[in-house]
């Protein structure tokens, strides 16, 4: 069901972006933010809305994505494209390593486990700082053009096509996981651990392989930060980062993948007009926003399209 | 012959409370059978201890001869050693079809694959459909499990752990809750069931046990209390005492 809706908004969503490119050319970096937060809102909705499970540190592995693409230039990966396959399975492989220790345990072990994650990498990223420039962060990687072709002009145009055809292969290969055998077992987990447990499944190994999946798409996001703004710094593995990825999907509609995505743009636009409009007072606003819209929309923005939808068919 | 499952001195404690308390028990292949007993008496914490959902202090579980004690559920299950619950254990918001054929996947390892679509897989999908159609559930195939009545949930309960294609399937009062009509169709589709699977039910409606079970043990405390045919066990004054006396009196 959620699944065909979510194919339904895939053109929807396609033609809104083309749309946003052609009218507000000033915004492009704004968009491509947003495009950005979308691919990491996504990694991260694999594991809230459709394993069922929670993470307080997810922003670990888009920062390894971001920090892979800047230190593995220095290696002479340098072709954005390259670094981005890089960058995912690097975030991958650490996401995998680290699993057996989130698959056991409750939400609330979890929350702490997560969270401690996000924070020993943080701290790693910050004591490093040969490799990482510390609390400086790092600008001086080497990138060559986008398929030997397209630099990243200022304008920022390649970036908006680069953020948005990875944005695109992400949304599609979410669709094909979370309609896969793999897929149902997820939902089964999310609904009854006791269930699948009773019909032989593997629990902990379905986990593993989801926070493995989320774990290389949130690398991607990060690795697409890192080569569109040019710089990687501590912030993009920082709790905050972790904690707007839970607000943004459940804002959007946890579970949902064309909901996450309006869910970004949403927040990423509300975020960007309060902080422009008072840059003393924003953090407050966007609190309320939030507040108000999780309690007043049950299922998030999917959610009251869903039942929009359903009252226009009476 | 070897028992199709076998308890030896099962034992399961919750703190100092002693809820079964060195059970043996021999299921013979093929057999359908009872296990009865008053509220409390255990029964479904001896599922639990059987099927993997809680560990056995003490005791053995064997399955075909096979030590199974230190198997964990999944492990069991896919060894053919299946159970439904006293109280649903769904996929709510999924469909009967989805629920039935997640099933089907975990048995075939099917469930590994994320590069394939589910719905693109007709054998699992008719597979899960005959199994749907044996519980007579097959026009609400394509409906969420939450919107079935509870006798229909009851079914699901039962269509879920046939698609695991058990050799021993436990059923822990598959019709509770369900008006004493309805119960007796229930039972009517379990007896339907190949006469080579292993059944062990628990039930309370002693109508419906005399009527399809071919051995009873009778729990009393967490201990057996005796076992034996639908005749012995219904002569026996010592049941009639603990169980159908207190029945009996409960219904005059
Ligand atoms: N998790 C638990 N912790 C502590 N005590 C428990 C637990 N589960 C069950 N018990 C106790 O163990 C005893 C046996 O419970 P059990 O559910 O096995 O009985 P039963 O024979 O299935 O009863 P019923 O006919 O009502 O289903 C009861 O006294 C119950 O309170
Ligand atoms: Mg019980």
């Amino acid at each position: 069901m959620k699944a065909r809706t979510a194919t339904r908004f895939a053109p929807v969503l396609l033609l809104a972006a083309i749309a946003s490119y052609v009218l507000f050319p000033d915004y492009l970096a704004l968009i491509t933010q947003i495009m950005i937060l979308a691919i990491f809102a996504l990694s991260y909705d694999l594991l809230q809305g459709h394993t069922g499970i929670v993470s307080l540190g997810h922003a670990a592995f888009f920062g390894l994505g971001a920090y892979s693409v800047a230190i593995l230039s220095r290696f002479g990966v340098t072709e954005p494209v390259l670094g981005l396959f890089a960058a995912g399975a690097v975030s991958a492989v650490v996401a995998l390593v680290l699993s057996p220790i989130v698959a056991r345990g409750n939400d609330l072990t979890r929350l702490l486990i997560t969270l401690g994650i996000g924070s020993l990498l943080y701290e790693a990223a910050n004591r490093a700082r040969a490799w990482t420039g510390g609390a400086d962060g790092l600008s001086d990687f080497a990138l060559s053009p986008l398929l030997g072709v397209f630099e990243f002009d200022f304008l920022g145009r390649t970036a908006f096509f680069y953020s948005f055809a990875v944005l695109a292969l992400v949304y599609a290969c979410l669709l094909r996981i979370t309609t896969s055998p793999f897929g149902l077992a997820l939902a089964g987990i999310r609904e009854n651990t006791t269930r699948m447990r009773a019909i032989g499944a593997p629990t902990a190994r379905h986990i593993a392989v989801s926070y493995m999946l989320s774990g290389a798409i949130a690398g991607l996001g990060g690795a697409v930060l890192a080569q569109t703004s040019h710089f990687v710094s501590l912030d993009m593995l920082g709790f905050d980062r972790s904690a707007e990825v839970m607000m943004v999907a459940t804002l959007g509609g946890t579970g949902t993948l064309h909901g996450v995505v309006i869910g970004a743009a949403g927040f990423g636009y509300v975020k960007d007009a309060l902080s422009t409009l008072s840059p003393k007072y924003w953090h407050l606003a966007l609190g309320i926003v939030l507040m108000a819209s999780v309690l007043l929309m049950k299922g998030g923005i999917a959610g009251a399209l869903a039942r929009l939808a359903a009252w226009r068919k009476r | 012959m070897t028992a199709a499952l076998e308890s030896r001195n099962l034992a399961v404690r919750y703190g100092h409370f002693s809820a079964v308390g060195g059970v043996d028990l021999a299921i013979a292949p093929g057999a359908r059978h009872a296990l009865i007993g008053p509220n409390g008496a255990g029964k479904t914490t001896l599922v639990h201890a059987l099927t993997g959902n809680v560990a056995a202090t003490a005791g053995s579980v064997h399955l075909d001869g096979e030590d199974i004690t230190h198997l964990a559920q999944p492990a069991r299950v896919r060894k053919g050693l299946a159970r439904t619950f006293q109280i649903n254990q769904l996929f709510r918001s999924q469909t009967v079809l989805e629920n039935v054929l997640l099933a089907v996947f975990e048995r075939q390892r099917a469930t590994r694959a994320f590069w394939r679509s589910a719905t693109g897989d007709r054998r699992a999908i008719a597979e899960a459909r005959e199994h749907i159609a044996l519980v007579n559930l097959a026009s609400l195939a394509d409906q969420p499990v939450h919107r079935l009545a509870y006798g229909q949930q009851r079914m699901v309960e039962i269509a879920i752990a046939l698609a695991t294609r058990p050799r021993v399937l436990i059923l822990d009062e598959p019709a509770a809750g369900v008006p004493t009509t309805e119960s007796a169709v229930i039972f009517e589709r379990l007896e339907a069931l190949p006469r080579e699977m292993t059944l062990i039910f628990v039930e309370h409606d002693m109508n419906l046990v005399f009527r399809f079970a071919e051995r009873i043990t009778v729990l009393v405390a967490g201990k057996v209390l005796t076992e034996g045919t639908p005749a012995e066990i219904s002569a026996d004054e010592r049941v009639r005492e603990v169980y159908l006396g207190r029945r009996g009196h409960h219904a005059a």
